[in-house]
């Protein structure tokens, strides 16, 4: 348990990327079999641990001190768990030593060979054994909110810089994060092939079941004069909807439904995953609302998210939020590797799947025909539903490859918004940023009845260069007027302050900000130092945009 | 005589009115008796001053000569007349010439303790028990949830990222008085033998440090000529947490920030701080400590000053002991 909570102390406490993948990289490479496949599959979300009720826990602690000493500790920490580890121990020094503490395995294997009336026993008897720092990770597994800013990705790009390292005499190959996941959710924790593969002592895993993931093939942007350079007629578009990309894995009776990443998410959408009635791999967008073929309208992405990032979903959820998917190609057809085909043969074979499939699950994405790329422009401006935010260019010939390869398919979306706001507060940055400020609060005019008010509307922390943000940190530091912890209110009046040019993605309704709405993606475009605050653009600007988009 | 004839919490901090001397006042007093040399208990401007020489050679390195009128050296153990109160100062471990003040007047001896710990600590003379009737304790890590490991533990974390993070400047705030020679010097008994750069804010007590005996090994200023991004590559440097949030950090290599503090015991503490390396190395007592060392004086009463009062004085009363808070104001957590 030690390698594994120390690994979680500094995780928790790194925010950068790089960071985090050097301390996973060598804790997968330093801690043995089985402990280090038990933790990955703990950072993947897929360890499968018997469970304990924060209100047992509690009342094991409360076996041991006073209720009155454990609530102050309670207010003053403010997280259960936490609280837990740390008063363990009492009045007494922590005399446990690093030997004699239980392993990851050991504790996963104890708990999960429990009937139900011995956990509360166990679990009193294992905090007794692990350090404050063990208990803590151990009570995040058991409580199940491990919240440590890991995906399931980033595990698996750790998971390839850890391999190729093998001994001198016989090196081992880098293995590829994509390869990596195309065979990981065919094994199971503790994962003890796998890691003997990435380190050159096994060979490469073969898996029982093709229902698995395979990595998907992602579009670049397209970029001023890519298009010129490409004949239209060798190219098929499609509408790019604003959902997120899925992929369904069906195959000898188990239905899976993927994230892009590669997240396991079936659990939390069961109305299209019992409505699989087919065999094979489709790639998709997921949506909520109705289907083409049933002639209701696909909802935004703010309905969406009210079914994202749940473990399991209710009754009412299922009826107010009805899920689809709209399928845009065939990867496998029943266990049948199709992906060498051509898109337009893997699509003609997709639309006889999705035929035959539940009518209010499941549609086919269209074509969007068009034989010049001015044409496809203007009818990507002018897209006849709200939730397109642009149109998808492929290739016809192209065959299915995983990853970002430059040609076979674009994505050209509907151009970002833009709007004048006017900085209000500042907080400093993080890791290499943590001396500047850069994470900004902005906002933009609104009429009250004490007159014209700046009223928040966002946060946008990235966009502008690093010469740019020396500006920006400057004028913060200059212009501070109010300070709240590692906030800065700065001067904002109508002739002086800063406007900052804001971009976006969308823009939606919401209730939790003051200013109604919320928007995706927001950076900072540009330093607008030739405009005044009084200048900057109002809270109307964006409610219309809001409106629009509702149509 | 009760307690509080003899001592009693005023505006201006604890005062001994037969005497006519404050202790740790936080406002220009008299005649003060300074405990040690954090600027929240020792502070500039009293007429006289009774300390330690150490505390009172601090106080000169941070305030200037005439940081008060007259100044008299007290050492361990030897009993002073004051306006017939006999004080006495004692070993409080917490930072260099810290310590307790006991103060006894017709068989009623109370120990005001300023901050201190039980921990080892090479840079200060270790905590000596004094019996008391009633004995003032500080309560800054008063909660049970607070347990400082063992320092060492916590600098093996620093030097295993130094090894996982060879590029990166590991920036460890620190506070200018006592952590930052405590850390130093701990860093160096395990083992560390390079170069160690020090804000400027350090220099002085540094040196004073040296002076007295206490061993820092190389310790260079953290200044450059011109920008070079790769000057402290994989250095060490100390400075006071303040300092991070400067444009001072910017002539760092991708710094990592660590803090030694006993506050990072709390995750949260830490996060909010921006701190990536939590080091929990404290210079006052964690709550185990607290408790062992009421029971070890036994007193007849405590009474408990700046921090977690409300904890201890539920211990206390669920131990039988009379206890009491004393909601002194103007006493921060500098020094940790």
């Amino acid at each position: 348990m030690k390698a594994f909570a120390t690994l979680l102390d500094r995780l928790v406490l790194t925010p950068s990327r790089n960071g985090k993948l050097k301390l996973l990289a060598d804790y997968f490479r330093d801690t043995p079999d089985p402990d280090r496949g038990y933790g990955l599959a703990a950072l993947a979300g897929v360890l499968d641990l018997k469970s304990v009720k924060p209100a047992m826990l509690r009342e094991l602690v409360l076996e041991r001190m006073d209720p009155v000493l454990f609530q102050y500790s309670y207010d003053y920490v403010g997280d259960l768990a936490e609280t837990i580890a740390l008063v363990w121990d009492g009045g007494e020094k922590d005399d446990s030593t690093d030997a004699e503490q239980p392993s990851l395995s050991e504790v996963v294997t104890r708990m999960n060979a429990l009937g139900r009336t011995e956990v509360r026993s166990a679990v009193r008897d294992l905090l007794g054994h692990l350090d404050p720092s063990g208990r803590f990770a151990f009570l995040k597994l058991v409580t199940g909110s491990l919240r440590i800013g890991v995906s399931a990705r980033l595990a698996k790009q750790a998971l390839s810089d850890m391999s190729g390292h093998g001994d001198e005499e016989k090196p081992a190959h880098s293995r590829d994060v994509t390869e990596i996941e195309t065979l990981w959710h065919g094994l199971e924790p503790p994962y003890e092939p796998l890691f003997a593969w990435l380190e050159g002592r096994g060979e490469r895993p073969v898996l029982a079941t093709p229902a698995i993931f395979h990595s998907v093939m992602l579009a670049n942007p397209v970029e001023d004069g890519d298009l010129a350079k490409l004949d239209p007629a060798d190219y098929a578009a499609e509408w790019k909807w604003d959902g997120i990309r899925i992929q369904m894995s069906s195959y000898g009776g188990t239905r899976k439904l993927y994230s892009r990443s590669g997240d396991d998410i079936t659990g939390a959408f069961p109305d299209i995953v019992d409505a699989i009635n087919f065999d094979g791999v489709i790639d998709g967008e997921l949506l909520v609302g109705g289907t083409l073929r049933s002639n209701s309208p696909t909802r935004t992405f703010s309905d969406l998210q009210q079914r994202l990032n749940r473990k399991t979903v209710s009754g009412k959820m299922l009826e107010e939020y009805p899920a689809f998917v709209r399928a845009y190609d065939l990867l496998f057809e029943g266990d049948v590797d199709v992906r060498a085909r051509s898109f337009l043969e893997r699509r003609g074979r997709l639309g006889d799947i999705i035929d035959r499939a539940p009518h209010d699950r499941f549609d086919l994405s269209q074509l969007v025909p068009f034989s010049t790329w001015e044409e496809l422009d203007r009818v990507r401006l002018a897209p006849p539903d709200p939730v397109i935010e642009g149109v998808m260019i492929k290739r016809r010939d192209s065959v299915y490859q995983a990853g970002r390869l430059k040609g076979p398919w674009f994505k050209w979306k509907r151009d970002p918004y833009n709007i004048d706001a006017v900085m209000l507060y500042a907080q400093r940055g993080h890791g290499k940023r943590s001396s500047y400020y850069s994470d900004f609060t902005f906002g933009v005019w609104t009429e009250t009845p004490d007159g014209d008010q700046l009223v928040p509307v966002g946060k946008a922390y990235f966009g502008f260069t690093d010469a740019e943000l020396e500006v920006l940190d400057k004028f913060v530091r200059d212009n501070t007027v109010e300070r709240f912890g590692p906030v800065r209110a700065v001067k904002a009046e109508p002739d002086f302050g800063f406007v900052l040019e804001v971009a976006f993605e969308g823009i939606q309704r919401s209730t939790r900000h003051k200013s109604g709405v919320a928007m995706r993606f927001p950076r900072i475009a540009r330093l607008r130092t030739d405009k005044l605050p009084r200048d900057a653009d109002r809270l109307s600007t964006l409610t219309a945009m809001v409106e629009a988009r509702e149509g | 005589m009760k307690p509080e004839a003899l001592l009693h919490p005023t505006p201006a901090g604890l005062f001994c009115p037969i005497g006519r001397f404050h202790v740790d006042p936080v406002r220009p007093v008299e005649r003060a008796l300074i405990t040690h040399g954090h600027s929240d208990h020792a502070r500039a401007g009293h007429g006289r001053v009774l300390a330690t020489r150490q505390t009172l050679d601090i106080m000169r390195i941070r305030y200037g000569e005439d940081f008060c009128q007259s100044e008299q050296a007290a050492a361990f153990g030897d009993e002073i007349e004051v306006d017939g109160v006999k004080v006495s100062f004692h070993p409080a471990g917490h930072v260099l010439g810290s310590a307790q003040i006991a103060l006894e007047k017709d068989g009623l001896r109370i120990v005001v303790s300023g901050d201190y710990k039980r921990g080892v600590d090479p840079t200060c003379a270790p905590f000596e028990p004094v019996a008391c009737d009633v004995f003032i304790t500080e309560a800054t890590f008063g909660l049970p949830v607070f347990h400082h490991p063992d320092p060492k533990h916590e600098i093996g974390k620093l030097l295993t990222s130094l090894k996982q993070f060879p590029e990166r400047s590991h920036l460890i705030g620190a506070y200018a008085l006592g952590k930052a020679q405590r850390v130093i010097r701990l860093i160096r008994d395990c083992g560390y033998d390079e170069p160690i750069f020090i804000h400027g804010a350090l220099a002085r007590l540094c040196d004073y440090y040296t002076s007295q005996g206490i061993e820092l090994g190389d310790i260079r200023p953290a200044t450059l000529e011109k920008k070079d991004p790769n000057a402290f590559k994989g250095a060490v440097v100390v400075g006071p947490p303040s300092a991070f949030q400067d444009r001072w950090a910017r002539r760092f290599n991708e710094p990592l920030i660590a803090f030694a503090s006993g506050w990072m015991m709390v995750r949260q503490r830490a996060k909010q701080g921006g701190v990536e390396l939590p080091l929990v190395i404290s210079d006052h007592c964690d709550w185990p400590e607290l408790l062992e060392t009421i029971g070890e004086i036994a007193p007849s009463e405590v009474w408990v000053t700046h921090g977690r009062e409300e904890a201890l004085v539920r211990w206390c009363e669920l131990k039988n002991i009379p206890a009491r808070p004393l909601h002194l104001v103007g006493y921060e957590d500098e020094g940790d």
